[in-house]
């Protein structure tokens, strides 16, 4: 029931925000600032959310193989890779350490 | 096609790319990252959420961003409210793509209930990168409908998959999650600004996460964004020689 209530949540209010920046008047959201925290705000979350994801376990930081999966992710970013072949390194890499038991 | 298109007369060579040119770009990046849904499901149902529930997400949020993030935090056994706000706050960016994808697409406003689910990241950079109106209406209805389509049913197969294989971890798709935020934090690091928020934030993400309930240490790296701003802002105000474009490592008070 709890995930129902995040899935909802979630749902309305990521339609609710892509459906106002097409119907607000245009000068209502271009103030700089506005747009620089708009800009800036994925950003943050993106970064504390690869941190945590690969650095995480629970309420505990630990080093295992996804940092090793991460780290080719990184690489193939690097090298200009699409998009695709990035999650695909970090995945096959994270399971080929894990497989050679790290 | 032609009977369709009675009102557009106007001949592609006047200007812009070919209708055929704009599908095709449109196409490219629909089916590739479309293809990544694949990664959603499995993650999706690898945090414990059902096939019905992982659908549902595809669905009804439509920003992949927001969906990992959402799914992670319950994984992680987030309070669903705390969740769901880490996912929104994600989401925000697209109500800035919808404000400049609205005075490009010029679309009835009768019609604008059913175009915002599809204004995400993809849709807005191939309709951006068209010169003219058709093309931009071209390029972004395409990436939307071939997106969203194979968003759904890649979605479905890996929550069918994952049930399937057992334990996701074993497969290395736990590192799928993170592998996507870095992909499209990435080409975001331009200035020193955006490595400066980036940087603070993966500190309090990680320097909170032992000692805050799951999903908040999430929101409270958030709030790098207008720190740094407030900082940019203080040293831009206080400054007299304002010209200086240096990035100089140290602090200056």
């Amino acid at each position: 029931m709890n995930t129902w209530i995040a899935i909802g949540a979630t749902a309305f209010g990521c339609y609710a925000v892509k459906l106002a920046g097409l119907l607000v008047p245009a000068g209502a959201l271009e103030k700089p600032l506005v747009r620089r925290l708009a800009a800036l705000l994925p950003v943050a979350l993106l970064a504390a959310l690869t941190a945590q994801q690969t650095f995480a376990d629970g309420h505990a930081l630990v080093l295992d193989a996804r940092v090793a999966g991460l780290a080719a992710a990184a690489v193939a970013l690097v090298l200009r890779a699409p998009f695709l072949l990035v999650v695909a390194a970090a995945v096959v890499v994270t399971a080929g350490v894990r497989a050679m038991g790290g | 096609m032609a009977e369709q298109t009675a009102l557009a007369g106007k001949r592609p060579e006047d200007g812009g790319k070919a209708d055929s040119a704009v599908v095709r770009d449109a196409l490219g990046v629909g089916v590739a990252v479309g293809l990544s849904g694949f990664a959603f499901g499995v993650t999706s149902a690898g945090s414990g959420l059902t096939l019905l529930q992982s659908c549902a997400l595809s669905l009804l949020v439509f920003t992949g961003a927001s969906q990992f993030a959402l799914v992670g935090a319950l994984a992680a056994g987030g309070n669903p409210l705390t969740a769901a706000a880490g996912a929104f706050f994600l989401g925000v960016r697209n109500a800035f793509y919808g404000l400049r994808l609205s005075q490009l697409l010029a679309l009835p406003r009768a019609v604008r209930p059913f175009a915002a689910q599809w204004v995400i990241d993809e849709t807005t950079a191939v309709a951006l990168a068209q010169p003219t109106r058709r093309g931009t209406r071209i390029g972004f209805a395409v990436t939307g409908l071939s997106l969203y389509l194979l968003w759904n049913l890649t979605t479905f197969l890996g929550a069918l998959g994952a049930d399937a294989i057992g334990d996701t971890d074993a497969w290395g798709l736990d590192a799928a999650g993170p592998a996507v935020f870095l992909a499209l934090l990435a080409p975001m690091l331009k200035t020193t600004t955006e490595r400066a928020v980036a940087g603070l934030a993966v500190l309090l993400g990680l320097g909170l996460l032992p000692v805050l309930p799951a999903g908040v240490p999430v929101l409270v790296a958030a709030l790098a964004a207008p720190a740094v701003l407030c900082l940019e802002g203080r040293r831009g105000g206080t400054s007299r020689k304002e010209t200086h474009e240096t990035d100089v490592p140290g602090e200056d008070r």
